[in-house]
């Protein structure tokens, strides 16, 4: 494979994991979010619940085809592209990746089955049941799939002999040094994205002044996880990173730009790292000297490696590592400040007295994935030139025989037909809040005749769309 | 001395264990999924909303965890022979991407369908034409393997379009007509009314053809590869193998026989098991080799120890998977019937 096509192979794959992350980080949190629902509607028996369960059920039910089919590409892409990949480390992760099928994939699948079309097939309890199996799988696949990732990041437990990567001890390979602290970082930010959502939602319905029964239990739900689940989330992300420091130092760098690392290092908004200048163009910083070396090191003047200890082959790209960082950061002091807004509303008990807030938290379902996206894109990229650090680097793990042409057109391909199947999905999810929760009380109709008159036909879609 | 030649023993029954638990997987997707993309090929021959409808919902509550055997496949094959995975994928690139974004259409529109009526004939189309192309890129690539790839130094050395020829094309076709057989059948079992009736009328001229089709790719193989021929057509292979075409002609006959005396469930049955024997069939036409003509599953094989460590597990959970997938075909058991689905 000549370098365009390994550039065009990145893109590629950059874009289709990209697309598949959305909708894990959303059915992650929503699948617990519909079995607390269940499980709150089973222990008090008020129908609210119920209602909302069955409403979110549907957006679930979208979300997850889209998460399912995006998924199917993705463990078929490590041999199509990256055929070098599957070579090097099948032997520590292909065990890692068939775990998750064998525990989580057909677990969630399976019970999915009975979550969607169970209503009235079997026991109220065991449809809970599915329900909670439904959220245990999707916990249990972020697992697996994280302990994956990690081992590329920190490899650990293996030998690597003639080139190839071989296991010696699995629980160190799976509990590899940065893995509790992404799966930590990873599934709080899965919970947190739903919460948003569900808070967003449930905001939406307050200022049309609909479902209100519900969108206050939406509110009271998401805003409760928000204000706990944000802040919690810069602990677990400032461990995280003070992970990274230890075992990925050039990424650290690349997320501060920080380039020399003789002196304590200041905290950067904004700047254009230069890789010809080895500096930063254009640099805004917090006037409080020694802030970055302070939140990196927890002293005001520790030191901590720069870009410059690296020679720059080693170097990952600065640039898109340091702005993801920032987007992510920031939006996740945004939730904070969400979280702590509403709870002090809440606490005073004047929350829904006034739809002020409402107004504005109406739009921000996107904000947790959008700061999912950036972090992914701040711990992928800083982690190049290396595809599994130390052992493999990304331009070595091509697969020899695919060409520039190919590549080309299944990335157009993959463009086109998830541009579409993404802009529906969004949309049709968008049609099922708007419709709202209220009529899913209703069972769906049951018993229609086998032959109807044409007539018929409509009513019976009728019936079925009402059920909506 | 005990540790080495037990370390020999599990480097040389390892990979022949891992073949034989992806080959059920293999099958076990190719029968499930089987009838499932089947239902998006008759789509088209169905034009009545309500119709498809049932057709739909005779398989909504069981497509996920149907594919969930094509992760397997793909990731068991990564897993324990992740040399030929690598072949495989890079070898039969465009088939395999091409499979995946028609699945992709035909996933979604499990959901999209629903929620986009009255607007939905873009979905219908999408699940016809995703299920059509994803049977018909499956048996490309069954072809294609059957026929072999070129492999240097461990990595696929032919090019992009080598796929592209009448063989692989022919049982391309072959497998669109074979999921259609299953899908009739399917709905026999499942349906009631029209939409049986409909596949009771189908289902004869299918089984013609998917004979017609397995007919001549047991003759075509091995005319074409005489590494075939000879697994096949000496002494005393010859005798040992007879039964699986006699078996096959016994399993054709059951579906022939439950098509005529009206049978709900014979003709599904009877057509799993000619796909299964069909399957058999290819195994021995191929193993020892993993990817025909030159990577056996020992050279392929993952290390014995990530082979070891995956089988544990897979010997642990498989039963547990097997037990609740057939939970939830028998909570769903039964006629489907109009209207049913949480839609």
């Amino acid at each position: 494979m000549d370098l365009d096509a390994v550039l065009l192979a990145r893109i590629q794959f950059a874009f289709t994991v990209s697309f598949h992350i959305i909708f894990p980080s959303f059915t992650i949190g929503l699948a617990a979010f519909i079995a607390t629902l269940l499980v709150r509607w089973r222990i008090t028996g008020e129908e609210r619940f119920q209602r909302l369960a069955k409403f979110w059920t549907k957006i679930f039910a979208v979300s997850f085809a889209m998460g399912v089919v995006s998924g199917i590409v993705l463990s078929y892409q490590f041999g199509t592209n990256w055929a070098g990949f599957s070579k090097v480390t099948g032997n520590v992760l292909g065990p890692l990746i068939g775990y998750e099928v064998l525990t989580a994939f057909f677990l969630e699948a399976s019970f999915l089955g009975i979550m969607l079309f169970g209503w009235n097939r079997v026991s109220p309890n065991l449809h809970v049941l599915s329900a909670v199996l439904v959220a245990i799988g999707t916990s249990l696949s972020a697992f697996w799939i994280l302990a994956a990732n990690s081992w590329m990041h920190t490899p650990a437990g293996h030998e690597i002999r003639d080139g190839i990567a071989y296991p010696l001890d699995w629980f160190a390979i799976i509990f590899n040094p940065s893995f509790p602290y992404r799966f930590a970082h990873m599934f709080t930010a899965a919970y947190l994205t739903t919460s948003i959502v569900v808070l967003a939602v449930g905001a939406r319905y307050l200022v049309q002044k609909r479902f209100e029964e519900e969108a206050r239990t939406m509110v009271r739900m998401g805003l409760g996880m928000v204000a706990i689940l944000a802040p919690l989330q810069l602990v677990i992300g400032d461990m995280h990173g003070l992970n990274t420091k230890e075992y990925q130092p050039a990424k650290l760098a690349a997320m501060e730009a920080h380039w020399n690392s003789n002196e304590p290092a200041d905290f950067i908004l904004f700047a254009l790292p230069n890789k010809e200048q080895n500096g930063n163009d254009y640099e805004i910083k917090v006037p409080i000297p020694g802030l970055a070396s302070f939140v990196i090191t927890h002293d005001f003047s520790g030191t901590f490696k720069g870009l410059n200890d690296f020679k720059p082959e080693d170097r990952p790209p600065v640039a898109p590592v340091f702005f993801a960082f920032r987007v992510m950061v920031g939006l996740g002091m945004l939730m904070i400040l969400m979280g702590a807004v509403g709870a002090y509303l809440w606490v005073r008990g004047t929350l829904f007295e006034s739809n002020s807030y409402f107004k504005l938290v109406q739009h921000t379902w996107p904000m947790g994935f959008i700061a999912i996206l950036a972090g992914w894109w701040v711990t992928e990229t800083g982690r190049q030139p290396w595809l599994a650090t130390g052992i493999l680097r990304t331009y070595d793990a091509v697969s020899p025989a695919i060409t520039f042409n190919a590549v080309l057109t299944t990335l157009i391909l993959f463009v086109i037909v998830y541009t579409i199947v993404f802009s529906m999905g969004v949309y049709y999810i968008n049609r099922l809040i708007d419709k709202g929760p209220s009529g899913a009380a209703k069972d769906p109709p049951r018993g229609q005749p086998t032959r109807p008159l044409s007539a018929a036909e409509d009513a019976a879609r009728e019936a079925i769309i009402g059920a909506n | 001395m005990v540790e080495m030649a037990s370390g020999e023993a599990m480097a040389t029954w390892l990979p022949i264990i891992w073949i034989g638990l992806l080959g059920a997987a293999v099958a076990l997707y190719v029968v499930l999924d089987g009838f499932d993309l089947g239902i998006g090929i008759l789509f088209p021959f169905s034009p009545e909303e309500q119709d498809r409808d049932v057709m739909m919902n005779s398989v909504a509550p069981f497509w996920d965890g149907n594919e969930t055997w094509l992760i397997l496949g793909g990731g068991g094959l990564f897993v324990a022979f992740p040399m030929a995975y690598g072949i495989i994928m890079s070898g039969f690139y465009l088939p395999v991407i091409i499979m995946l974004l028609a699945l992709v259409f035909r996933g979604v529109a499990f959901e999209y369908r629903w929620v986009s009526k009255p607007h939905h004939r873009w979905w219908d189309i999408a699940f016809a034409g995703g299920s059509i192309t994803a049977a018909f890129m499956q048996g490309i690539i069954l072809g294609g393997l059957l026929h072999g790839l070129p492999v240097k130094d461990g990595h696929f050395s032919g090019g992009m379009l080598d796929w592209l020829q009448p063989f692989p094309i022919f049982v391309g076709l072959a497998t669109v007509a074979g999921y259609a057989l299953l899908g009739t059948t399917w709905l026999i079992m499942r349906t009631e009314g029209e939409v049986a009736a409909e596949a009771r009328e189908q289902a004869p001229k299918l089984l013609l053809a998917v004979l017609a089709a397995m007919t001549i790719v047991s003759l075509w193989t091995p005319l074409s590869e005489p590494r075939i021929w000879d697994r096949w057509f000496t002494l005393p292979n010859l005798f040992y193998l007879a039964p699986i075409p006699i078996l096959t002609a016994l399993a054709a006959f059951t579906v022939w026989r439950g098509l005529a005396n009206h049978h709900d469930n014979a003709p599904f049955f009877g057509t799993v098991a000619l796909f299964l024997l069909g399957f058999a069939g290819l195994a021995i036409s191929t193993l020892p080799y993993v990817v025909p003509p030159t990577i056996t599953i020992w050279d392929a094989a993952a290390a014995p120890s990530s082979q070891l460590f995956m089988l544990i597990g897979t010997v642990a959970l498989l039963p547990v998977i097997l037990g609740y997938t057939a939970f939830v075909y028998w909570t769903f058991r039964g006629k489907v019937k109009p209207g049913e689905g949480y839609h």
